[in-house]
């Protein structure tokens, strides 16, 4: 009886023990889940959509993001940037920020997305031990971001096939994919919940008559496709131009690579291949994303500095540098901001019809020197009614 | 979406014979090994992971 006893006061300790630390984890994703990230909307924002103003499918699901309009007073191109399409890789989502908060138009049509799979936005890589979130400390304090993933949240879209086999290539792709937004380009109405945000973007930029879209992104120093543009065949001119000037003007170097032809589901070319916009994606160094790194905390997100990485680039495994400065964020949201400002530069000389003129963004040496915070505006003392939460 | 409510019915079902082990079980490591694997199907039923 006493053992009967002692065994069922065991089990109970233990559940109890148990359940404490399922609440104490359960506690801290659910708050990462609803974290509410503030965006400013900048003078030169004059509307603000939402991907189901394009695509009705896609109303009412976590992927219903904002996009963020700024229009000159004078007509012109228009260019989509998108953030957001792997929230793990924050230097994207933080240009895009910038751009949103800052930019005032004087020609043309920007329309900037923050969160473009916001589902990813709301997890953090399963066994990855990723920090949840990242502060950016501004003049005013700090700012915190959700730290997001590569892959939609299970929680929005499970199970995970077998195998994934792309639409419409039915090209067969790693299976996790199907929730890579990277890889479900160009979309489909009827699809997942992945599928459905890219067919919304497509709408949109089909809608817009988008000229230009720039998908942003970050990747690991192990990953050859790294600090470049990767352009579609509509856009390799305009691409190799900006990769020129931006070596010469800009403080750093940025290669062009061609969109391969027979790879499929991603932004660069199936943008490129289903609308008429010239497709182009930015990829700048992140560290944090290399399989050698060491400890995956904030300070290797932000700072990007790792010594297991620094070694791997002397035995000639990185496709970048690396030294003991690493690559801070600074420098990596810096590299987008004067990359799209230099393509949209590019192109309007050649465009004066179709030309964007773009005031008030600050460019890579401006970001470096006063840091990424000193972009970010103070939702506390802006109006409620130009406040919006990604 | 059919296929969703399949699999969280199906986590429901084997988090059940996690517990119902647990019930049974005589030895404490297992008891213990019983707990930190229904967490995942826990979390996952109560949408949090």
């Amino acid at each position: 009886m006493a053992y009967v006893k002692l065994t069922t006061l065991r089990k109970i300790v233990f559940s109890l023990a148990g359940v404490a630390l399922m609440l104490f984890a359960g506690i801290s994703f659910y708050r990462i889940r609803h974290l509410k990230e503030p965006v400013v909307l900048g003078q030169g924002v004059t509307q603000v959509k939402k991907l189901s103003d394009y695509f009705k499918g896609i109303k009412g699901t976590i992927n219903d993001s904002y996009v963020y309009m700024l229009e000159g007073e004078e007509a012109g191109g228009t260019v989509l940037v998108i953030g957001g399409t792997h929230p793990e890789e924050p230097a994207a989502r933080l240009a895009a920020w910038i751009f949103t908060e800052n930019a005032l138009l004087e020609q043309g049509k920007l329309l900037v997305i923050l969160s473009a799979n916001r589902s990813a936005t709301t997890v953090t890589r399963l066994g990855g031990a990723y920090p949840p979130d990242y502060t950016i400390e501004t003049p005013w304090g700090g700012q915190k971001f959700r730290m997001g993933d590569r892959w939609s949240n299970p929680l929005d879209q499970w199970p995970d096939p077998e195998v994934y086999i792309h639409y419409p290539s039915r090209q067969e792709l790693a299976y996790i994919d199907i929730r890579n937004l990277n890889r479900t380009w160009p979309g489909r109405p009827n699809g997942t919940l992945t599928e459905k945000t890219c067919f919304a973007i497509i709408q949109l930029i089909k809608e817009e008559n988008v000229d230009i879209a720039i998908d942003l992104h970050e990747a690991e120093l192990q990953y050859p496709v790294i600090s470049t543009i990767v352009a579609h065949q509509n856009g390799q001119d305009l691409a190799a131009m900006a990769s020129m000037m931006i070596s010469g003007m800009e403080g750093f170097d940025i290669g062009m690579e061609n969109s391969p032809e027979a790879l499929h589901g991603l932004s660069h070319r199936e943008i490129g291949d289903h609308t008429d916009a010239i497709s182009l994606l930015l990829e700048a160094p992140e560290p944090m994303l290399d399989a050698t790194r060491g400890r995956t905390d904030r300070a290797l997100l932000l700072e990007g500095k790792d010594e297991f990485i620094v070694k791997a680039g002397k035995h000639g495994l990185l496709f970048e540098k690396m030294d003991e400065n690493g690559w801070p964020i600074d420098k990596r949201v810096g590299r987008h901001c004067s990359t799209i400002l230099q393509i949209i530069e590019l192109w309007s000389e050649e465009h004066q019809e179709k030309a964007l003129i773009i005031k008030n963004v600050p460019r890579y040496k401006e970001i470096i020197a006063k840091g990424t915070g000193a972009f970010l505006h103070n939702p506390a003392t802006a109006a409620s009614n130009r406040i919006k939460y990604e | 979406m059919i296929i969703s409510i399949l699999y969280y019915l199906l986590t429901g079902y084997i988090a059940l014979l996690i517990i119902w082990n647990l019930v049974k079980s005589k030895k404490w490591q297992e008891e213990i090994l019983y707990i930190i694997i229904l967490m995942p199907f826990l979390l996952r039923l109560f949408r949090l992971k």
